[in-house]
């Protein structure tokens, strides 16, 4: 299943280099496949264009994180992946974005089951008006039939997995609302990755939250990724440093520069990425 | 526990769930729309009903039917005049009476009422707005029309009477049931309901615009007549107008005290009619024929008059409501 | 100087004068508002007693009776009419929120909804007499309960839209973003959501119905016996009320207060009950 990827990028270079050093030990799992391939895509709200020709993939199994100043599209970005602009007419995309081999903006896809494959966590928690144990329900019994033992089961795994279940274990009938904001958070996360999708889209997760509860969820990004594509929109540029293993810098619809974080933020290849990045604006 | 990983993968379940759920998807979108408009269908069918059911009227006296004093059942004569006059003429009164207490009403509740007192007092309006319209009749029926009659009615011959000119209005016996009467009770009706939506409509002032006037000296009085009117004046209107409207349908307040008389006098001491007391009382007898069809004449001037005066209220508050920027 | 400070004496008396009758106007509110109560209460007191609520209402000229018919046909009609209008209402509500936003369709019938909210509940009767007893030749219970219903239902398209309107989009596009269609979405987190305004939207229309008068004059009518017949004429209170108050025998202007107390209890009591089902917001 491995997939030649466009030699555009920085991370090409030294991945190829990588894999002929490591030798007949490489097991499959080091070898780059792309979750997501999007090309030439362009967003329109309205009249106003909000992506100009993004070209980019994003690597399964790795955390993908996208940054840039306010309004620079990478949120917009994020929600052309699980068609989340749909909800809005007056909003379009133009292009392709591929998933596997599907192209996701075909007209006569079947979004729900799309986004039923990719999932969204938001940047302000928003736990269902349901008891803790419903929530993470919901979206498992929109496309998978489970008998109450499965089900419990599937919470509770969920709920490890965002480690929320110590938590939560003694209230799993109790009003999710009566988290904090933090655990509302991660129930929230529970809920996607309860699902199995294969891609985790984290729209600024940890921007409505405090310091230790972010680091909580910076700490789970990085359990996640064992088992899910994750791509990440956060403003915070040091967090992005923290967790992802690729970095794309946008800025005013574009894409700037994308490569692994650590070549991003240590030897950025263009003027602006390091202007960002340094602090020089934004 | 299944694999975790998925890598894109698909199952054929989760492909017929979806299909079956785009299906409800649509069904859904259709039963609600169909429900929906169903409000509208009712609208339509009640104009249809009432033109249908009135053509035979209309037909035999032509439109100069609304303009004809006369009811005589006995002889199948018919002119709505009367009954237009009273359902006008009292919700002309109530509302001469009712919008400046509710405005007043509505002020004290935004500008003058303390904190601590705002809800409860707030609420008792609204509670008083909540009394079924019968229960205004019978009050007015056994309580409010013999102490009109002892106390209210010579007073006003007695003053506004020695009038030249006004002195007709307040002629005639002194019998409490009446024009007047009924007026009265309608506007103690409409009070709460008009003052409830005029307070509404002073709560959208942004605080800041207030804040403003009372910052260079402004007495409240002031800040109510300068600012808080002009930047709620198509609500107002509008407030009054929906009051209107609710006033010109109402039955059962009216009815206990108008009199039901079908006499058309200059004096508002005299009984009189209006569409909905005429209804209220004769319909349930009305053969099928010429006063059967009279009566659905009366009824569609009445709706007529409504959908007109609640039509205007509702542009007028969807007007205010587009410059505060929320949509209706 | 001196022009200056009468200026300003004369603003000073304005602003006395405005605010002595915002004063008045409101005590005036208050006023009758304890006056109608306690009439209600002095002259509806003396009816209430254990036949008011067990007995039959009196033939004309016979002594004693009670109101039991008419309180059963009230609430077999409300009832009957809650039933209908609540799934109607709530979902026409639904389709003007979560479908109607940009739709000519919905802005049309939020016109027409808001007009029929005010209209004159006596033309709805002639309507329903119209279309249902006049083509089956006979009153009944249930033209009643149309009637009413044609009354209840815009409310609660109202009140549901503006209480799904206040459920913040980012909740709906949290349950699109786990796969869910909108019907699910519409129905399971939205209203789940907005639960407590719905309800109060139901209770408020309740109220409205309960004591109104004109539609079911012509359509329920009235029944002097007892009947749970819905397909027949059936008794209410408040047309009860209306053919006894005006009567000239004295049980029955006695029973018409009872039947008015007891209204009006029921009609505050829904109207008190929907504040504090508002305020509590009734957890999940």
């Amino acid at each position: 299943m491995t997939t030649t990827m466009k030699p555009m990028f920085h991370s090409d270079i030294n991945q190829g280099n990588a894999e002929s050093e490591q030798g007949a030990n490489v097991s499959s799992n080091t070898q780059a496949v792309n979750a997501i391939e999007i090309k030439n895509l362009n967003f329109f709200y309205g009249s106003f264009q909000g992506l100009k020709n993004i070209n980019l993939n994003i690597l399964e199994r790795k955390v993908t994180a996208f940054i840039g100043p306010s309004g620079c599209g990478k949120s917009t970005l994020l929600r052309t992946l699980n068609r989340m602009y749909d909800l809005y007419p007056g909003q379009r995309a133009e292009g392709e974005i591929s998933f596997y081999n599907e192209n996701i903006l075909e007209p006569g896809n079947d979004v729900n089951l799309l986004r039923s494959r990719i999932g969204m966590v938001f940047q302000k928690p928003t736990p269902f008006p349901m008891s803790i144990y419903e929530n993470i329900a919901f979206g498992v019994r929109l496309y998978e039939r489970l008998s109450k033992a499965e089900m419990d089961e599937r919470v509770e795994w969920a709920l490890n997995k965002a480690a929320l279940w110590n938590e939560s274990k003694d209230k799993l009938n109790q009003s999710g609302l009566s988290l904090s904001g933090g655990q509302q958070q991660r129930l929230c996360i529970a809920r996607g990755v309860a699902v199995k999708p294969s891609v985790l889209l984290l729209d600024e997760p940890t921007s409505a939250l405090d310091p230790i509860s972010t680091a909580k969820i910076e700490e789970l990004i990085n359990e996640l990724k064992k088992d899910y594509t994750i791509a990440i929109v956060t403003h915070n540029m040091q967090q992005a440093a923290r967790v992802s293993d690729f970095t794309a810098y946008m800025y005013l619809g574009e894409l700037i520069e994308y490569g692994k974080t650590d070549q991003i933020f240590i030897k950025p290849a263009k003027k602006e990425t390091e202007d960002y990045i340094t602090g020089r604006f934004g | 526990m299944d694999a975790v990983f998925q890598g894109g993968a698909l199952s054929s379940q989760a492909v017929g769930i979806a299909k079956r759920q785009r299906l409800m998807d649509v069904g859904f979108k259709y039963l609600t729309q169909f429900f929906a408009l169903s409000v509208l269908f009712a609208l339509l069918g009640i104009i249809a009903s009432l033109i249908f059911n009135a053509a035979p009227a209309l037909s035999k006296f032509g439109f100069g039917f609304f303009t004809t004093v006369e009811w005589d059942i006995i002889n199948g004569e018919f002119g709505g005049l009367i009954a237009i006059y009273g359902t006008v003429i009292t919700s002309v009164i109530a509302l001469l009476i009712a919008v400046p207490l509710s405005f007043g009403i509505a002020v004290f509740l935004t500008e003058i009422c303390p904190k601590s007192l705002r809800r409860p007092l707030g609420t008792a309006i609204e509670i008083l707005a909540a009394v079924p319209s019968i229960i205004y009749g019978m009050f007015g029926l056994f309580i409010f029309a013999p102490l009109f009659a002892q106390y209210i009615q010579p007073a006003l011959a007695g003053t506004l009477g020695q009038i030249p000119g006004l002195g007709i209005l307040f002629s005639g016996a002194f019998n409490g049931i009446g024009i007047l009467c009924a007026g009265l009770i309608l506007a103690m009706m409409i009070l709460p309901f008009i003052a409830s939506v005029m307070r509404d409509v002073f709560e959208i002032v942004p605080p800041v615009l207030k804040e403003s006037a009372y910052g260079i000296g402004c007495t409240t009085w002031e800040v109510v007549r300068n600012v808080v009117l002009p930047y709620t004046k198509t609500g107002v209107i509008g407030g009054i107008m929906l009051g209107l409207g609710r006033a010109l349908g109402e039955t059962m307040a009216v009815t206990f005290v108008i009199g039901n008389a079908h006499k058309l006098t200059a004096s508002l001491f005299a009984p009189g009619n209006s569409i909905a007391s005429t209804l209220a009382n004769e319909f349930g007898e009305a053969e099928v024929g010429v006063h059967y069809s009279s009566l659905f004449a009366l009824g569609l001037a009445l709706f007529a008059i409504t959908f007109i005066v609640l039509a205007i209220a509702k542009i007028m508050l969807m007007r205010m409501e587009k410059n505060q920027g929320v949509k209706t | 100087m001196s022009r200056d400070a009468s200026l300003f004496s004369k603003r000073k008396r304005a602003n006395a004068f405005g605010l002595t009758f915002s004063m008045a106007a409101m005590s005036i509110g208050m006023l009758f508002l304890f006056w109608i109560l306690a009439i209600l209460l002095y002259k509806g007191f003396s009816a209430i007693s254990p036949a008011l609520f067990l007995a039959n209402t009196p033939a004309p000229g016979t002594e004693g009776g009670g109101l039991a018919n008419p309180i059963v046909g009230s609430l077999m009609i409300v009832s009957f009419c809650t039933l209908i209008s609540t799934p109607i209402g709530i979902l026409a509500g639904i389709y003007l929120s979560e479908y109607g936003q940009n739709s000519k369709i919905a802005e049309v019938t939020r016109f027409v909804t808001d007009i029929m909210l005010s209209a004159p509940s006596i033309v709805i009767g002639l309507f329903v007499y119209a279309i249902i007893v006049y083509q089956v030749k006979h009153f009944s219970g249930w033209a009643g309960t149309v009637a009413l219903s044609l009354i209840a239902i815009p409310v609660v398209v109202r009140t549901t839209e503006n209480m799904l309107k206040l459920v913040p989009t980012t909740l709906r596009e949290a349950a699109f973003a786990l796969g869910a269609p909108k019907w699910k979405v519409s129905l399971t987190v939205v209203l789940r959501a907005a639960k407590s305004g719905v309800i109060t939207g139901v209770l408020l229309a309740l109220a409205r119905v309960s004591g109104e008068t004109a539609p079911l004059l012509f359509t329920a009518l009235n029944n002097q016996f007892f009947s749970t017949n819905m397909n027949a004429p059936m008794a209410n209170l408040p047309v009860v009320i209306f053919q006894f108050a005006m009567s000239p025998y004295d049980n029955w202007v006695n029973l018409a207060w009872g039947g008015a107390l007891i209204i009006t209890f029921a009609v505050l009591g829904l109207n008190i009950l929907a504040r504090v089902v508002l305020r509590e917001k009734v957890s999940v």
